[in-house]
């Protein structure tokens, strides 16, 4: 009974052994940082636009209806990637997508919409890269769900996907338009 | 010899000093030194979120180069250095600290090796008190003295 107690340190090396497995092994990215603004509202902004056929971005238009908030750019790689499935969810109009360029050149980025096409109610230019700053991203694509109220309820980093969509930002929709219906 | 060996020593304790090159460009430099100065130790603490474990001071991607631009400009708006950890923890969580501050939730990271540390001596220590009590230093009795001798007398012997 007593030689139980060798087990202590060894009981001890399995549990921090599982508890550092783990993550590892469901393929979780531990440079994907979790989102310092979840349940808080969105900060002001005021971007202008980036066409001349759609306004730019300010506070009072992401209020008022749940909907992504995409950060893109025309010199990301990752956003290409995206792009298809942004313009599926807008074809579908499942959730309007408002669109923020990132540190883009303009014409780069009108380019970028004539030749992939533009999945986005509204686009503004973050030019300096400030807007980025004041919602946490740290690097391009980022996309947010917001809230009618205008708070932040979701943040995914890198390229959005069909099956992360349905996996992560599908059930908080459902549950969202759940609580405001009822 | 000597001296050849001296030489050696010195240039292998001058290499091994790392002299950290910054980021930060000249353009960037405050004119005020000593607003320059607390800009650097800030941005020492502050980390690159893209490159994760780099400081913004020693990072050249862009993120980094846009947080030392907003450290400094608020610097010279005459913030303080926790209205400037503030404002970055509001945006980027407690994360963008390379020193995680000391709380709650991060007592075991600040505490736990101490605390293992500790319980490991006290163990030892106890170990090696309740071993003595096992292994008392009793004198030899008279019979394993007589087997002593009888060995010793036979090596001298042999």
């Amino acid at each position: 009974m007593r030689k139980l107690i060798y087990l202590g340190p060894l009981l001890f090396f399995i549990i921090t052994a599982v508890y550092f497995a783990l993550p590892i092994l469901k393929g979780k990215d531990p440079r994907i940082l979790p989102s310092a603004m979840i349940e808080k509202n969105i900060p002001d902004l005021n971007l202008p636009p980036l066409l001349e056929t759609k306004p730019g971005i300010d506070k009072q238009a992401l209020m008022g209806e749940i909907q992504l908030v995409n950060f893109f750019s025309s010199w990301c790689g990752p956003c290409r990637t995206e792009h298809d499935f942004l313009m599926s969810v807008s074809k579908s109009e499942i959730i309007p997508i408002y669109g923020i360029n990132y540190k883009d050149k303009q014409n780069a980025a009108k380019a970028w919409l004539l030749d992939l096409g533009d999945p986005y109610e509204r686009i503004g230019r973050d030019i300096d890269g400030r807007t980025a700053i004041d919602w946490g991203v740290y690097g391009v694509p980022e996309t947010y769900l917001i809230d009618k109220y205008g708070r932040i309820q979701y943040r995914h980093v890198g390229p959005l996907s069909e099956s992360i969509f349905k996996e992560k930002i599908s059930p908080i929709i459902k549950a969202l338009r759940k609580q405001t219906n009822g | 010899m000597v001296k050849n060996r001296l030489f050696i020593l010195i240039l292998a304790i001058l290499a091994s000093i790392p002299l950290n090159a910054s980021a930060v460009e000249p353009s960037e430099i405050l004119q005020n030194p000593q607003l320059e100065l607390r800009a650097r130790n800030l941005s020492q603490n502050i980390r690159c979120l893209v490159c994760q474990n780099q400081s913004i001071d020693d990072s050249n991607a862009s993120l980094a180069k846009d947080l030392r631009k907003i450290v400094r400009e608020q610097l010279v708006s005459g913030a303080s250095d926790n209205e400037i950890y503030d404002f970055l923890i509001a945006r980027y969580g407690d994360f963008i600290l390379l020193r995680p501050p000391v709380k709650a939730t991060t007592y075991i990271l600040w505490y736990g090796p101490l605390f293992i540390f500790f319980a490991g001596l006290s163990l030892s220590v106890l170990f090696l008190i309740r071993r003595k009590k096992i292994l008392p230093e009793e004198p030899l009795s008279p019979k394993e003295q007589e087997e002593l001798s009888s060995l010793i007398n036979r090596k001298e012997e042999g």
